[in-house]
């Protein structure tokens, strides 16, 4: 931060202070998304290393690097960050934090105290959970299946379900701002069918966040009283029923799926269009189609459940259901493709990423309706399928769009442009690598290996290493994008105002914006996909 | 051989997966295949027309969304028919017991053969697993005959297939159960069924005192149910004659029970089980609650109450005329 | 030029007013999704064990819990009182009615304490001394009292937030800080109030009226 011009200095919200106290006290929200930019990203380091260790010990199906029990934290480890601490927060905390009141013209959120109060019990949450997993080894899964929780896993497991309880608030907090926010603070003349398509993802998300968090809440202090007092409520020999226990526990669970991949549909949606210079094709309907799945999340949860011996006819609800949630989805695939038609197409970083994102979560989608229908699922449930299906959904979906939102917003919150030709190069080989770590899952879940199995017959060893082989090419892809980003702060902020020229508020202001956003109340002249249009500042027309 | 269907549940699996192997293939060449071609005619610098550009779209996507409503519709009736058409095994299925636990299979035949991880089973015939955990909750699963089921430690789940060739398949646990949840491993062998006879070894039935009614697997669970029966002290109350009146256990297998809030119940495994765990759950016509007997949650072990199970099942066509409440349990030749 | 009462974020105290709103009732609805998780797993052991249940509830004192429902529909009141009062800069009236909720509200913790420790010397306190009723199956019968203290017990704990907030809210009144600057928080927590009447009276029948 010594290299800021004195210019900047004065004017961007990075200068506003320096001391760690000027950050850790502050109350804007740019501010407060950079707290959760550094705070994720260590736990997804966590997360990560902990995959880069299952997916060496799997090398042999003896187990190359672990014992059981260690092999059994590790993926739980892996997994309760990676939901919890990582996808569930990331791009509404990060980008949603940062963009939502320059997108719709505001000075801050709604309630920036409350903003910041749920980054430290966030942050609580987080060091809660992560103490529970290294000091006191918790080897239950993310999904705290009872009776085994209950009754077999080490007391560690109270602290965990506490810690994740504590982020629960933060969640909690951070969509009612976000709902709020989006009611109340917008500029005038921004009517909702003008509202960025990131907002309308991140307007559902939050509608999830607010109504299923408290469910996951009372579940988890249900667990908790049980494990610490040893009464009955899930526990079979004490007249609970532990298969209760999954339809709490997936009528949160299902819906936290979309709360992690719809803010990435919408930052897929901002990209897309300014990267084809093209408005966005079926604006409506991208727009509904997120509320549509924010209402059929809530209705599917028991398609976790086929093979648990719910009644049939649950399931087939259930199942024709979770064949409806594809369509809105779908849509949105369909409407993404079309917006390239007749375009303009810069490849750069963030639409590579973009694509990349349309690409897995269509193979990603698509295998859900695999899981969706009844004979096929009781195949693949709990198998490597299911691992490959949702890996191309939170991995290929959510991170991809992650990552490519941050570079397409990087100039905006640091002011600085990252190094284009690493940004293509970590692009393709996050693209190989990730295809090449999760398709031979697929294969070895359709042959049977079922999840979770530290050790493994030895026909399915081939294509487990194939698989680790992609994760190396995968981790390395990862680390890339971290090292330019830093490396891109040793230059001075002298990113454009709007290097892409495209349409959103957020790009009305300077690049890192001032304090309080934007100096001149910014225009809303229509919705921020007319790119039909040039404008003044446009690069790519004359 | 990763097509080819193996077992009954197989077949029906192969024909879903592959319709949704060629229309998911379909679409993600669609898709993946604009986006390709968009990305190269429409590049920037490139001089393809761009004029012509669709602006009313709402009739395209309401095409879309009715498309796809009813391919998936389509979809779903097919497979949730051939689902719920083989949801009911038939009714001569062979029934084998599987208990559960951390981390082995138990496995036992009616006839009395128990085995631990493997299973032996004749192909052509149906065969019907019952199954029990007695810790926490596992998940049977045979990839070859693309089947699979939760067993819980509340209630019996099932399972049915029919094997059509012989071979030694994997029998996994799916369901992650601690530990050595990877090692819960075991083999299903198919066999031709007059090897399987030879396997299963001779049966042979006591025969009944009374010419006419029915005897009882030496040996097997049923026999073992008796000495239970005896054992815990069923036979205070539910024999003919007893001085207490308790619901009667002859002639309920797989037939219909009133009960007393006027609904009907199955006399299976599920509903023996229960009304032992827990009596009051479903009181029969003619009785009022409370019941009158203790539940027996703690005191019986799973193995036991399969024993009951066929112990009860051997009186469908009533009391062998060997029982009677003033005997001895040690008349039956077997000790608990 | 500046308005005291206008948080920055803001442009007009009608878009503050417009947005504390918003968020209580959001919040609420959050409340709701809580309590609403665990009435359904209430509801269905209920029906899963209708006759244990039904065995266990009389155990439970209902003339306390009938008093206590009293209490909590006048703090009620008492406490919408205070939200009308406030904005007619009513000092001395909104001092008065916020004060008597909390009188309200802590009488009502005193009569659930003195109730929880009824439960213990009756031994109905699961996993310390719970002994079944007679006829019921022990599992299904402590899996009640499991409910009922968790119930009541989150329940409790919403009670002590709303009071500590309003009788911070009485305290500034007292302390006559400017009334107008409260009169939207009291709104607020007035509504944030009701919810916990409400939840109580939903709860009040569930546990102590089974039959």
């Amino acid at each position: 931060m010594t290299t800021l011009p004195a210019a900047v200095r004065q004017e961007s919200y990075l200068a506003e202070g320096r001391t760690i106290r000027s950050w850790l006290l502050s109350v804007d929200h740019k501010r407060i998304a950079i707290l959760y930019l550094v705070a994720i990203t260590g736990l997804f380091v966590i997360g990560g290393f902990a995959a880069m260790l299952i997916r060496v010990h799997l090398l042999t199906p003896q187990g190359a690097l672990v014992s059981k029990e260690e092999y059994n934290r590790l993926f739980t480890l892996h997994g309760t960050t990676m939901v919890w601490f990582f996808l569930i927060p990331s791009i509404p905390t990060v980008l949603g934090n940062f963009l939502l009141p320059l997108m719709v013209g505001a000075r801050d959120l709604a309630f920036p105290r409350l903003n910041l109060a749920s980054w430290y019990v966030f942050v609580a949450g987080g060091c809660v959970a992560m103490a529970a997993m290294f000091a006191g080894g918790v080897d239950t899964g993310w999904t705290f299946y009872t009776p085994y929780s209950t009754r077999f896993a080490s007391p560690a497991v109270v602290l965990l379900l506490l810690g994740i309880f504590i982020a629960g608030f933060s969640s909690i907090f951070t969509g009612l701002n976000f709902i709020v926010t989006t009611h109340t603070m917008r500029v005038p003349g921004l009517t909702w069918l003008r509202l960025p398509l990131f907002v309308w993802s991140l307007y559902a998300t939050s509608l999830v966040l607010v109504l299923a968090t408290p469910v996951l809440a009372i579940v988890l202090v249900l667990l908790g009283v049980e494990r610490l007092w040893g009464v009955g409520i899930f526990d079979p020999a004490l007249g609970g029923d532990p298969v209760l226990f999954q339809h709490l526990f997936w009528f949160y669970s299902h819906p936290a799926v979309y709360i992690m991949i719809l803010p990435g549909m919408g930052v897929v949606s901002e990209i897309i269009p300014c990267f084809a210079r093209r408005p966005i094709f079926g604006y409506r309907f991208v727009a509904m189609s997120s509320l549509a799945i924010a209402v059929l999340s809530f209705l599917v949860w028991g398609h976790h459940m086929f093979v648990s011996g719910q009644s049939i006819y649950a399931s087939m609800a259930f199942s024709i259901l979770s064949f409806l949630v594809a369509v809105p989805s779908a849509i949105k695939v369909f409407n993404w493709t079309f917006t390239l038609r007749k375009g303009t197409i810069r490849l750069r970083t963030p639409m590579l990423y973009a694509l990349g994102f349309v690409g897995l979560f269509t193979i990603g989608g698509l295998t859900g309706l695999f899981v969706a229908s009844l004979p096929v699922d009781v195949h693949v449930h709990d198998t490597y399928f299911i691992i490959a299906h949702f890996h191309y959904i939170m991995v290929g979906g959510a991170v991809m769009a992650y990552l490519g939102g941050m570079h397409f917003w990087w100039p905006k919150i640091s002011g600085r442009m990252y190094p284009e030709g690493w940004g293509v190069f970590s692009a393709v080989l996050m693209f190989i690598g990730f295809n090449l770590t999760f398709f031979p899952q697929f294969i070895l879940g359709y042959e049977g290996m079922p999840r979770r199995y530290a050790t493994y017959p030895a026909e399915f060893q081939v294509l487990n290493v194939l698989s680790t082989a992609g994760a190396s090419i995968l981790g390395v892809a990862y680390v890339a994008p971290l090292v330019y980003f830093l490396w891109s702060l040793r230059s001075p902020p002298t990113a454009a105002p709007n290097p892409w020229g495209a349409r959103g508020l957020e790009w009305q202001t300077t690049s890192p914006p001032p304090p309080e956003n934007f100096v001149a109340p910014p225009i809303v002249a229509d919705t921020p996909y007319d790119y039909d249009h040039p404008a003044p500042e446009d690069p790519t027309h004359g | 051989m990763i097509l080819d269907p193996s077992s009954s549940s197989a077949a029906r699996f192969s024909d879903v997966f592959t319709a949704l192997m060629v229309f998911a293939g379909a679409i993600v060449l669609l898709v993946l295949g604009l986006v390709v071609v968009y990305c190269t005619r429409y590049r920037a610098g490139s001089g393809a027309d761009r004029s012509g550009r669709l602006v009313h779209v709402g009739k395209l996507e309401a095409l879309a969304i009715g498309a796809m409503a009813v391919t998936f519709g389509a979809l779903f009736v097919w497979a949730a028919k051939l689902y719920f058409d083989n949801a009911t095994p038939p009714a001569d299925a062979r029934t084998i017991y599987i208990v559960a636990r951390q981390w082995m299979w138990k496995v036992e035949h009616p006839g009395g053969r128990r085995e631990i991880n493997e299973l032996h089973i004749p192909i052509g015939e149906p065969v019907r697993l019952v199954m029990i955990s007695q810790d926490v909750i596992h998940s049977f699963f045979i990839p070859r005959f693309r089947l699979k089921q939760d067993v819980l430690p509340t209630r019996y789940t099932t399972l049915w297939f029919v094997a059509y060739e012989p071979g030694e398949f994997h029998l996994f646990c799916s369901q992650y159960c601690g530990a050595d949840h990877s090692q819960m491993r075991g083999t299903v062998v198919a066999m031709e069924p007059a090897e399987f006879q030879r396997w299963l070894g001779p049966s042979p039935m006591v025969p009944a005192p009374v010419p006419g009614t029915p005897g009882t697997p030496q040996g097997g669970l049923a026999a073992g149910g008796r000495s239970v029966f005896f054992a815990l002290g069923c036979n205070a109350c539910h024999v003919p004659g007893a001085s207490v009146r308790a619901p009667r256990l002859d002639g309920i297998w797989d037939r219909p029970i009133a009960l007393r809030n006027g609904q009907t119940v199955t006399g299976d495994e599920q509903y023996i089980r229960e009304s032992i765990l827990d009596p009051n759950a479903k009181i029969s016509a003619g009785y009022t609650p409370p019941s009158l007997m203790p539940t027996y949650r703690g005191t019986v072990t799973p193995e036991q109450i399969t024993q009951l199970i066929e112990f009860i099942k051997s009186l469908r066509d009533g009391w062998p005329p060997g029982l009677s409440p003033v005997q001895h349990p040690s008349q039956t030749g077997e000790k608990p | 030029m500046a308005d005291a009462l206008l948080a920055p974020q803001f442009e007009d105290r009608a878009q503050q007013h417009e947005s504390a709103a918003l968020g209580m009732w959001v919040f609420l609805t959050s409340e709701v999704m809580l309590f609403g998780g665990l009435f359904t797993a209430y509801t269905i052991y209920r029906t899963l064990y209708p006759h244990d249940f039904a065995a266990a509830s009389p155990r439970l004192y209902e003339s306390i819990g009938a008093t206590n429902t009293a209490i909590l529909i006048v703090s009620s009141l008492t406490m919408a009182l205070a939200v009308r009062a406030a904005p007619t800069g009513a000092r001395r009236a909104t001092t008065l009615w916020l004060s008597l909720t909390v009188l309200l509200g802590l009488a009502f913790l005193g009569f659930k304490a003195l109730e929880y420790g009824l439960d213990y010397t009756e031994h109905l306190v699961p996993a310390v001394n719970f002994i079944p009723p007679p006829g019921a199956d022990p599992g299904p019968a402590e899996l009640f009292m499991v409910f009922y203290f968790i119930m009541t017990g989150l329940h409790a704990v919403h009670v002590t937030c709303g009071i500590a907030m309003i009788a911070g809210l009485a305290a500034a009144s007292a302390r006559r800080r400017p009334i107008e600057r409260l009169a939207n928080t009291i709104e607020m927590t007035g509504l944030y109030w009701h919810l916990v009447d409400m939840i109580w009276i939903f709860l009040f029948p569930l546990l102590y009226l089974v039959k």
